[in-house]
């Protein structure tokens, strides 16, 4: 199989940085704050650059829904290996409404599009933890999906994959196209190379905009309140087994 | 620190606090950014790339172990070789032998970054850079082909050879002589305080082939295990210990006329040249430390409680903070201004060069003492990072030229007719 491969790939809050909830609830705070890739993201980047490596693929191109920084995330995926990007520019309410039904309605388009064989993807992303572009971009395309994926290998043209399941490891063979999301075991991702860099900056990122791809963005969700986690609760020391059960039962935790 | 007793109680503090510890000395500390002081403002795309890289690698790669190399006095070679895998070998050496070819602005934005990683190893990385532009930018065809690729991927290491135990400030009245017999040179005298020396491969020596004073030296590029290069013991210091030193010793050493680089007399031009880059470096490395310190004192700030609030309630600790920020910008603004002049080749280049060193230097050093000062008994402890920043960067206020030295520098400048 060889052929073109999409991945996605989305600007978020870096993971290091402590997130602190806005004054007014609405959500939390991206004013001045340090973001980058979403690091479920650059495993899918460097599994589709590994298959380039391979020649079992022949062209990657990174895609990023958001605004205008959202092209630094494209510039991080061309810097690993990626051959071109889109950027698909959404930004002010649109982009505070994106979420994964759009983004997979733009991903489907996108595929139909550029005539992917195969959708890469993080399984979800450390902002939200939706888990669900990759599922919900495989409905939209009637395509197989294999998520949470800790080994991909392409045979002909099938895939074979170990996702990683609350049961352990499961085998699947799926056709292609296909999408596929990543776990964290998948791969470790490359650091950039100086001179990788500086090639990045001869890659193209085309720009384009939603309602080109015959896209609706109007969120069927409503954010109403976010709010901090409650405070932790300091635990207590019992003495006996006994004592445990009875503060158990007291709590109407047993 | 008066009495033992407060030496035990704090120990025993130090203990109970021991989950913080992970998060206080933790590398994630160093990857937030608070706004002003945020290193990337002002710098393009692909600059900001080269720092995205240079700090992830100082993140995962070195901040975890640098502890470790200062204590066990480790020279991380395979940590380094990683680098030179993403091309930190030979940042500012042309590409056509396995160089980066960067500008002195991306090699001082990537040694900072570096730095907040390991302010030891940096600053070694950044001298072997250095060596490996003299034989790309003064070497023959053949110099260059044989020494630099190797430089660069850091197959082999380099060290740079001037001083000696008779001159340091003084650099022009070296002794280390070189005696011209048929098409070698031989060499007879001793350097000192030679970083890497020992564990390296690649020596780029400046030598007296000539009569007294600068014209009469010249540069000449020694390999390990060339017969009469021996080594002198392992120095022990308060810093720098993730790199040796050690004396370098030449007793009848014959050196191939072929490993000169440049002309007989040009050595000493080669060697300021060679100076004017490395002082940018040297004081790159002295900014990341003091971000790095920054970040952490903010950290302590913002947890440490003490009369029934958080130490970052403190208007004394917060104007501190304040300063040492302002400074720290100052100094980086210094700095990328000096790479700048270096890169155009502008007039002033030489003395700002000097003036961004000594800034930088000084001012780096009093924020991370600072900011040691801030954590408290904690900041003495090796436990913590902060007191490794502050010892590190200690001896950039000596090497590269002492600051006495850069002072006088700038009032020559100022002062000469011309």
């Amino acid at each position: 199989m060889s052929g073109r491969v999409l991945v996605g790939v989305k600007r978020v809050i870096d993971y290091a940085v402590k997130i602190r909830v806005k004054p007014d609830n609405t959500g939390v705070v991206t004013d001045g704050v340090k973001h980058s890739m979403n690091p479920f993201c650059e495993i899918a980047v460097e599994e589709a650059v590994k298959l380039k490596e391979k020649k079992l693929i022949k062209e990657v191109v990174a895609v990023s829904c958001g605004p205008q920084q959202s092209q630094e995330t494209i510039r991080t995926a061309l810097a690993m290996g990626a051959d071109r990007g889109i950027h698909v520019d959404v930004s002010g309410k649109d982009y505070e409404n994106l979420g994964p039904l759009q983004v997979s309605k733009i991903l489907a388009a996108l595929a139909k599009q550029e005539d992917a064989q195969l959708i890469l993807l993080g399984k979800q992303a450390i902002d939200d933890d939706c888990n669900q572009t990759g599922q919900m971009t495989a409905a939209l395309l009637d395509w197989p999906q294999g998520t949470f994926a800790s080994e991909v290998s392409l045979e002909g043209d099938k895939i074979n994959l170990v996702r990683e399941i609350d049961g352990g490891l499961e085998h699947i063979k799926i056709n292609t196209p296909a999408v596929i999301t990543a776990d964290l075991r998948l791969n470790t991702p490359r650091y950039a190379t100086l001179p990788n860099i500086m090639k990045a900056k001869k890659k193209k990122i085309a720009t384009v905009k939603p309602a080109d791809l015959g896209v609706d963005l109007t969120s069927r969700l409503e954010v109403l309140k976010v709010e901090e986690p409650p405070q932790r609760q300091a635990g207590m020391k019992v003495e006996t087994v006994e004592d445990l059960v009875v503060k158990l039962k007291e709590a109407g935790r047993v | 620190m008066a009495a033992v007793g407060a030496l035990s109680r704090i120990a025993r503090l130090g203990s109970r606090i021991c989950k913080n510890r992970v998060t206080l000395g933790g590398n994630s500390q160093r990857r937030g950014i608070a706004a002003c002081i945020d290193p990337s403002h002002g710098l393009t795309d692909e600059q900001k790339e080269f720092q995205k890289v240079a700090f992830d690698f100082a993140a995962n790669e070195m901040a975890p172990r640098m502890a470790e190399w200062d204590q066990k006095e480790i020279f991380p070679v395979e940590t380094m070789r990683k680098a030179a895998q993403l091309g930190f070998g030979g940042i500012y050496v042309q590409p056509d032998v396995g160089g980066s070819g960067l500008s002195r602005l991306d090699t001082s934005i990537i040694f900072e970054a570096l730095s907040t990683g390991c302010v030891s190893t940096t600053a070694y990385i950044s001298i072997h850079n250095m060596c490996a532009w003299m034989i790309d930018s003064y070497g023959n065809k053949e110099q260059r082909e044989k020494f630099c690729p190797d430089l660069c991927s850091m197959e082999k290491f380099a060290s740079y050879c001037l001083t000696e135990p008779g001159s340091g400030s003084d650099a022009a009245s070296l002794l280390t002589s070189a005696q011209r017999k048929g098409d070698h040179y031989i060499l007879n005298g001793s350097k000192a305080f030679i970083s890497g020396g020992g564990d390296t491969d690649v020596y780029v020596v400046m030598c007296r082939t000539g009569g007294k004073g600068p014209k009469g030296i010249s540069c000449l590029v020694v390999e390990k295990g060339t017969p009469g290069l021996s080594f002198g013991k392992k120095e022990k210091k308060v810093g720098w210990n993730s790199q040796p030193t050690r004396a370098v010793i030449f007793e009848d050493c014959a050196v191939p006329v072929a490993n000169r680089l440049g002309e007989e007399g040009q050595g000493f031009n080669i060697a300021m040249k060679g100076l004017n880059g490395g002082r940018i470096n040297i004081a790159s490395c002295s900014l990341g430390a003091a971000h790095a310190s920054v970040q952490l004192a903010r950290d302590h700030l913002l947890v440490r409680k003490q009369f029934g609030e958080t130490l970052s309630n403190n208007q004394f600790l917060q104007f501190k903070l304040a300063e040492m920020a302002t400074k720290l910008v100052a100094s980086r603004l210094l700095i990328r201004e000096a790479a700048k002049a270096l890169q155009e080749d502008r007039p002033d280049a030489v003395a700002i060069c000097s003036m961004a060193k000594l800034f930088a230097t000084d001012e780096c050093f009093n924020i991370c003492n600072q900011a040691l000062q801030m954590h408290g008994g904690y900041g003495y402890l090796k436990d913590y990072a902060v007191q490794q920043f502050v010892r590190d960067i200690r001896v950039h206020q000596i090497l590269e030229g002492t600051n006495e030295v850069m002072r006088m520098i700038i009032s020559r400048n100022l002062l000469s007719e011309s």
